[in-house]
């Protein structure tokens, strides 16, 4: 009997766990409290499952268990309760997937407003770079990388010449305003990810990766490393302060661009 | 049903017991070392992979250790640990789990339950096992080169994997790790072909492919799924190589390595991570299809009562083995590759959970109405269900695409793949072998030492993984050497990482338990008889119990009804052996 108890607590346990978890996620500072819901939604469906199926087996341990004299039914199959629980599961399956694939899709379509940031890793460092009067970002690649043009941009390319360069420092962003995050990587796979705002992606070398998302409070983050890359993985850590439109602008002011960059020769100019 | 008379066994060509001759052992040598006997080589293949397995175990205290006490152990400083993980990770998938279930199990049961004298092909079969040892030893070599074994985790992502930030990228680590591999894969297809072939060619009279136990079932598909599957991971291991060796680019884009521009140049990583993920997928299959078998099998022995839905769990094992070759992109989900194929396998990987949950359905109402004898492997098999239940549906979060985005990288995807592929397969094997060791060995093992197994095993690995997701969900990366000062990582989270090393620790002891009690028993265990459990299926009914080479003495079996006669009305006793003439006790079985 001990074995039927156990199931019974252990089922309930997980539950109550889950209840009186501490460990939750961390408040959301992001527009994709539709992935918390979706989350919610698919704990609902697969806990409730996890319950039955556990409570089921107890109880069949409890009523079935074996008494001398006893015999088991002969019931090869029933086409019926099969198809009939095939066909729960599919609506269960579809009742997941749907939210899901909808919110997917706003998560792939970035609006045309979204300002760009670029973020560009290294073992295991992050630096950023954002658009500078003209609104865009000028050509970099990896190749163009040397110690006095850290992110490699083209310098034949003049829209990259007003970049915003933040080389290992804080990022900030406006609160409320959509960012599309233009992912680089000079040399390993990286991770872009800060819990708050839900989303993550890879940074490969030789591409760049994307994803958007608008803040939606303000406060100060941490940025961490979530793809393995190398013994400084877990030290790679990075801060994102989102700020109201004028402290934004405040600290925007006091970042050099390229051209700064180039001129004042730090990072050092050899030629 | 087709009557086959019962003398028909003697139509069995003479030659054939001839040929049987021409490779009987001659000496020791050959008996117990290079034997081609499937059951020997099957014991060969299980106790390496448990010795191997072992390490596996022990690194993962190690990683437990440092993750709940970080800095406390010098030795085990970042290179070590990320060794570690990379090990553990490969050993447990790779070395242990595949090799135990298809060359361990495979090869003992087989031959056996469908009612051959052997595999195929003996000799293939035994130079599968001596590459696979090989593999073995140059894993392990791989611990004493100069720079120690790879740290690149066991998904061996390049470019990491071959550069100098990551331990064994610039030495010899990643070598002796990709070299391994592709022995292994060569081994592995030799055995592969032969449980192929022999499953579809060497079955004995009667045995139609719908009479088949599960277990056959089982590691049947994945054997053809590995089959399929392992040549990604072996030329995707030969690229690397070439990358690393030779200077080509098929992985590696245009890189700065610590400051230094290399000469590769147009590379894609992620080509990489579709060929290792490619395999990677069926290979979580390729472990839980056998267990699905095995445990079907041991669920229904133990229940007394036939497999619920058998024809339905036949076709769910081939459907799963053919969509998991469609799903491999959900690992990816936040790799950067195209979004948009985040609908299609968000889609096929859901739609996988339907016959996957067919199965857990079946084995449940297996258990309705039948007749339950709380033995040791039908508590494993009940422990498998409730792990297996949960890592499953754990999945459906990491499978919706968008679900995944927060959680991927995460402890909780630790946790999930623990639950499903590592601690579920892990409870059907020890299920098996308290089920088959009788046969293997002729005495039971202990039941005492047993339940003290089981129960630490089973209540412990769950109190190790379950809270685990919960950290995943605050947002605790995996991977981790160290989680330093983290602003929104509560204190209580590193109590609860305490709480798990600690019982982390208490699981691992319980499997020296295990082992003692495999030993102790092979002298001291109460004698078994050739079919202690009241089993239908062929392995149960050999005149020697160990069986003899060849299996079956002078004439081979002669199958008259399915696998699952059990509590069959009006019948005598509540089991009927496939090999019981129909014309005295009908069957019921349900022909497809
Ligand atoms: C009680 C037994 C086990 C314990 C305590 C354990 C512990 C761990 C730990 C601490 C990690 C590193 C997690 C991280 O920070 O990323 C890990 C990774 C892993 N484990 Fe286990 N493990 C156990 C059993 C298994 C089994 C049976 C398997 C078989 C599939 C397995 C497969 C893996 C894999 C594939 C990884 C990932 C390695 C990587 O990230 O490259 N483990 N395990
Ligand atoms: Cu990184
Ligand atoms: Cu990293």
């Amino acid at each position: 009997m001990a074995v039927v108890l156990i199931l019974v607590l252990l089922a309930l346990g997980s539950v109550v766990f889950h209840i009186l978890s501490p460990w939750w996620w961390t408040p959301i500072a992001s527009n994709w409290s539709y992935i918390d819901t979706t989350l919610i939604i698919t704990f609902w469906i697969t806990g409730t499952v996890f319950v039955a199926v556990v409570c089921f087996m107890a109880y069949c341990v409890y009523r079935f268990r074996h008494k001398p004299g006893n015999r088991a039914a002969y019931e090869p199959e029933n086409r019926r309760l099969e198809w009939l629980l095939a066909a729960g599961t599919a609506v269960g399956v579809a009742a997941m997937l749907a939210p899901g694939l909808v919110v997917w899709h706003q998560f792939v379509t970035v609006p045309d407003d979204a300002t760009p940031v670029e973020v560009v890793s290294q073992q295991w460092l992050w630096s950023f770079r954002l658009p500078g009067a003209d609104g865009t970002l000028g050509h970099a690649e990896t190749r163009k990388v040397s110690a006095e043009n850290p992110l490699g941009l083209n310098t034949d390319d003049a829209r990259g010449l007003d970049d915003v360069i933040i080389e290992g420092g804080e990022l900030h962003v406006p609160v409320g305003k959509p960012v599309h995050m233009l992912l680089r990587s000079v040399d390993v796979l990286h991770d872009f990810y800060v819990p708050e705002f839900r989303a993550k992606m890879d940074m490969i070398p030789g591409m760049v990766t994307y994803f958007w998302f608008t803040p939606t409070r303000t406060g100060t983050f941490e940025i961490l490393c979530a793809e393995l890359c190398g013994i400084g993985h877990s030290q790679m850590r990075g801060t994102v302060v989102v700020d109201e439109a004028a402290d934004y602008q405040a600290w925007l002011e006091q970042q050099s661009t390229f051209t700064q960059l180039v001129a004042s020769g730090e990072p050092q100019t050899t030629d | 049903m087709v009557e086959i008379p019962a003398g028909s066994a003697s139509a069995i060509p003479a030659a054939e017991v001839a040929d049987m001759e021409l490779y009987h052992p001659k000496s020791w040598w050959t008996k117990y070392v290079f034997s081609q006997d499937a059951k020997v080589i099957a014991v060969q293949y299980a106790l390496t992979a448990i010795s191997i397995g072992l390490v596996a175990l022990v690194l993962s205290w190690l990683m437990r250790l440092q993750l709940a006490f970080p800095g406390y152990f010098a030795f085990i400083d970042a290179d070590r640990y990320y060794q570690f993980i990379t090990m553990h990770g490969m050993i447990m998938v790779i070395y242990l789990l595949t090799a135990l279930f298809l060359g361990g199990f495979g090869n003992y049961l087989i031959p056996l339950m469908v009612g051959a004298r052997d595999m195929v092909f003996p000799y293939a079969n035994m130079l599968s096992y001596w590459i696979y040892l090989i593999a073995v030893l140059i894993l392990v070599a791989g611990f004493f080169v100069p720079g120690g074994p790879t740290g690149a985790g066991w998904t061996l992502y390049p470019p990491q994997a071959v550069l100098s930030g990551t331990p064994g990228g610039r030495d010899m680590g990643i070598l002796f790790m990709l070299s391994s591999l592709i022995v292994f894969i060569i081994g592995f297809t030799m055995g592969g072909l032969n449980y192929v072939v022999t499953v579809l060619q060497g079955r004995a009279r009667g045995m139609t492919l719908m009479r088949m136990p599960l277990t056959v079932w089982g590691i049947f598909t994945a054997t053809v799924m590995a089959l399929l599957a392992f040549p990604a991971l072996f030329v995707a291991c030969v690229m690397m190589l070439f990358d690393r060796l030779l200077g080509t680019s098929f992985f590696m884009p245009a890189i700065v390595e610590m400051g230094e521009q290399l000469q590769h140049g147009g590379g894609s990583p992620i080509l990489f991570q579709h060929l290792f993920w490619f395999f990677g997928h069926p290979e979580v299959y390729i472990v839980a299809l056998p267990a699905f078998g095995i445990v079907s099998d041991l669920i229904s022995t133990h229940a007394r009562k036939n497999i619920f839905g058998y024809r339905m769990m036949v076709w769910a094992i081939v459907i799963i083995g053919a969509l998991s070759f469609i799903v491999w992109a959900h690992h990816m989900y936040v790799s950067g590759m195209n979004p948009n194929f985040g609908f299609f396998f968000a889609t096929t990987t859901l739609i996988i959970a339907i016959p996957t949950a067919i199965k857990v359905y079946n084995w449940v109402l297996t258990l309705w109405r039948g007749d339950i004898h709380l033995t040791l492997p039908m508590l494993f098999a009940l422990a498998f269900i409730v792990t297996f239940v949960n890592g499953g549906l754990t999945g459906l979060f990491l499978g919706n695409v968008v679900v995944d985005v927060p959680l991927s990288d995460t402890m909780f995807v630790v946790a999930h793949f623990h639950m499903v592929m590592g601690v579920a397969p892990i409870l059907v094997i020890f299920g098996a072998i308290y089920h088959w060791y009788p046969k293997v060995t002729g005495r039971m093992l202990n039941d005492t030492l047993g339940h003290v197994h089981f129960w630490i095993t089973f209540l412990g690995t769950y109190a190790i993984f379950f809270p685990m997701h919960y950290l995943g969900l605050l947002g605790v990366p995996r991977r981790y050497y160290e989680l330093g000062e983290t602003a929104f990582v509560p204190p209580s989270a590193h109590s609860l990482n305490i709480f798990i090393t600690i019982m982390a620790l208490f699981v691992g002891a319980a499997q020296m338990v295990f082992l003692f009690n495999l030993v102790w028993s092979l002298s001291r265990g109460r004698l078994a008889g050739g079919n202690p459990w009241r089993a239908t299926t062929l392995e149960w009914q050999t005149p020697q119990t160990p069986p003899a080479h060849g299996n079956w003495g002078k004439d081979l079996p002669v199958v008259y009804r399915w696998a699952y006669d059990y509590s069959v009305p009006g019948a005598p006793e509540d089991f009927i052996p496939q090999t019981e003439p129909a014309r005295d006790i009908p069957t019921r079985e349900v022909v497809a």
